[in-house]
């Protein structure tokens, strides 16, 4: 036998929150409607690829041949058609699913906030030091550790990558004012 | 048998000592990859490919592939004893690796699954060793519209064989091919698609592309769902693995079928993912215990798993033979082989001999390391799974943004790799593959210069594409693969109309 002897965990393996539940029955966007935006989008896109390709030339020039505008200009009326097709899918599709719903998309939002403020942070600061202040504020946000736990994965994770990267590999990242007081 | 001399070769490169070194560092990677969500196949190879840049090519592939293979083997451990898929092609293994779980059969279903991917791949590598220097040989006599008339194989087969709405896999394709368009062009040297921003002067690299695709993307949808994950240990005793391995002969129809439909799935670019469903499928609909799929069964976790491995080495053949890969993960080692300064293709098999026996070794020699490492260290990684998602999720898109920094050196590709993470989160959740997106890109600009140079060769004249047997045969079956699946459905319709009737 393995160290599978009892069962009792195993019926929930998988824990959600009552209110991310898919079935549960909460406000958000419907599936129709991201459809639409989304192949409207492409569509936009399409053009633009056209308006582009059109302006620098999409046909034959003697000696050079095709223009550069040439292939993606055809694959840009391809591209164009199949978002058409799928825009005009979308909106006769009836609406009936949900996308996401509210609880989840807050949930999303906040990986992606702090995510795209940590990027911001590179430039001024560093690679290191903002990855430091993105693990620790992902951990409290997400919640459930210890500030010990918390201060320590974010000193000592940051320090494992300087080591793999700078010196074991060699491999220069981004630095900030911290390295440049520190010598590096 | 000069291959087999050259195999033999190959095998002494890829035994020494650095390279098995190498080897084990790479599966012990690729299983973390495997394990843990937000860290893909592709995303994990695309991560660590620059720090490669300074590696002899031989042993940064076998590096890298090792990577892969430890991938494919991870998947599994999640799908037992979690029930949660750790990659899309070992959602299969969880409809009868997880119930096995639940009788206290862990060990087993651990056991069946590794084994079943050993022998899975061992077949992709035999077919690969077997067939891939005999379509590279052949392969040498194509000129730019033969290889134009491939590549439009390669794309017309994902659209008709791919499961996806035709429309948005086809829109995934075009928009690949956009993205690799956009840049400076190598033959004018005009700006394409720039509009007039500096940043986008470079192009989209399909590194920065697959970090956000793969990586950034998972990670949004496991917290989406608000995912904690709860498990138990599991040890595998040396009596659990013989008393599996004597089971194995029983089910020899059904590795062989799942071998056969993998090899398929793989060489065609249908990819892992769909092989080990067709694998599934395939036997429960001709197994004698077909009516107990679903609850247990070990021929359950045996099809998927190796119809998946098969799939995933047997993309390698039309990568290492044709440079056309047959997976995503198989595209970023393409680019991977370009960056190396190693011209894909059939001329590989000419003039970098070492390189390409030294990594067909490496596939055999690897996956044995494989299945060895991963039959002991299985309680090690599923107790990484019960590390905290907080403290696993920032660590991973702090990797991202390294992975995606590295390439270029530039901040700008780690906005640009949030900004394709929010497009691929919003593209799973409408069923928009991303694997025909990743091809393209890879290939784009190939498949341009191909058909550029066709169309340039032959002063415009579109009949180049139809003017020899091979090319015009080329173009047919392309035709009659994209042309496929509407058709089909068009006739499965009027079949239910006259049966209504």
């Amino acid at each position: 036998m393995t160290a599978m002897d009892s069962n009792e965990d195993f019926d929930e393996a998988v824990v959600r929150p009552a209110e991310l539940d898919p079935e549960a029955d909460v406000p958000g966007i419907s599936r129709r409607t991201m459809e639409i935006c989304i192949s409207g989008v492409l569509v936009v896109l399409g053009a633009m690829v056209l308006v582009d390709s059109y302006g620098i030339g999409a046909g034959w020039s003697e000696g050079l041949g095709p223009e550069s505008g040439y292939f993606p200009s055809r694959v840009g009326w391809i591209f164009l058609a199949l978002s058409v097709l799928v825009l005009v899918q979308a909106i006769r599709r009836p609406s009936d699913e949900v996308f996401v719903t509210v609880p989840q998309l807050l949930q999303v939002v906040r990986v992606l906030v702090p995510l795209a403020v940590y990027v911001a942070l590179i430039a001024p600061l560093g690679i290191y030091v903002a990855s430091a202040l993105f693990i620790a504020g992902f951990m409290m946000i997400v919640g459930g550790s210890r500030w010990v736990t918390v201060l320590a994965t974010a000193i000592l994770l940051p320090l494992l990558a300087f080591w793999v990267f700078e010196l074991q590999f060699q491999v220069p990242l981004p630095k900030g004012p911290l390295e440049t007081a520190l010598g590096y | 048998m000069e291959n087999f001399q050259a195999l033999m070769q190959g095998f002494e490169l890829a035994l020494s000592m650095h390279n098995i070194l190498y080897m084990i560092l790479g599966v012990l990677l690729g299983i973390v990859v495997g394990v843990l969500p937000g860290l893909g196949g592709p995303n994990g190879v695309a991560i660590l490919l620059p720090l490669t840049f300074g590696m002899d090519p031989t042993s940064a592939i076998i590096l890298l592939s090792s990577i892969y293979w430890g991938a494919l083997f991870g998947g599994a451990i999640t799908s037992i004893l979690f029930n949660i898929p750790g990659e899309a092609w070992s959602v299969a293994t969880t409809f009868d690796g997880y119930p096995m779980a639940q009788q206290g059969r862990a060990g087993e279903a651990l056991t069946a699954a590794f084994s079943a991917s050993f022998i899975g791949a061992i077949c992709g590598v035999l077919l690969i060793t077997l067939v891939a220097p005999l379509v590279a040989s052949f392969a040498l006599r194509f000129g730019p519209a033969e290889f134009f008339a491939v590549y439009l194989l390669t794309f017309c087969s994902f659209i008709g064989m791919g499961r996806e709405n035709r429309g948005k896999i086809g829109i995934s394709l075009c928009i690949g091919f956009l993205l690799a368009a956009v840049g400076m062009d190598s033959i004018s040297g005009d700006m394409r698609m720039t509009w007039g921003s500096g940043e986008l002067m470079r192009g989209f690299d399909f590194l920065v592309v697959v970090i956000g695709l793969f990586g950034v993307s998972e990670i949004l949808m496991t917290v989406e769902e608000g995912l904690e994950f709860k498990g138990k240990n599991a040890r595998i005793q040396m009596t659990v693995v013989l008393k599996t391995w004597a089971q194995m002969p029983r089910h020899f129809v059904t590795l062989v079928r799942s071998c056969a439909v993998g090899m398929w799935m793989g060489v065609t670019p249908g990819g892992a993912i769909a092989a080990s469903f067709m694998g599934y499928g395939l036997a429960r609909r001709f197994s004698r215990n077909g009516r107990n799929f679903g609850k247990g069964e070990m021929e359950g976790v045996l099809a998927p798993e190796t119809a998946a491995h098969a799939a995933g080495t047997s993309a390698l053949l039309p990568m290492l033979s044709l440079g056309i890969p047959g997976s995503a993960t198989a595209a970023v080692l393409l680019g991977g082989l370009m960056i190396w300064g190693l011209q894909p293709g059939p001329l590989l098999f000419v003039e970098q001999k070492d390189f390409v026996w030294g990594l067909i070794a490496s596939m055999y020699l690897g996956n044995l390391a494989g299945l060895i490492i991963v039959l002991l260290t299985v309680p090690l990684f599923a107790a990484i799974m019960r590390v905290p998602f907080g403290m696993v999720a920032p660590l991973i898109l702090m990797v991202c943004a390294i992975g995606a920094y590295t390439i270029a050196n530039s901040i700008f590709d780690i906005w640009l790799m949030l900004g394709f993470g929010i497009v691929g989160y919003v593209f799973k959740k409408l069923d928009y593959p991303l694997a025909p997106m990743v091809l393209a890109l890879v290939l784009g600009d190939r498949a341009e210069e191909a058909f550029r140079m066709a169309m340039l060769g032959s002063g415009g004249d579109v009949g180049v594409f139809a003017a020899n047997g091979l090319v015009s045969t080329l173009i047919v079956l392309a035709l009659t693969l994209l042309l496929w699946g509407p058709i089909s459905d068009l006739l499965a319709k009027m079949r239910g109309k006259m049966a209504t009737e």
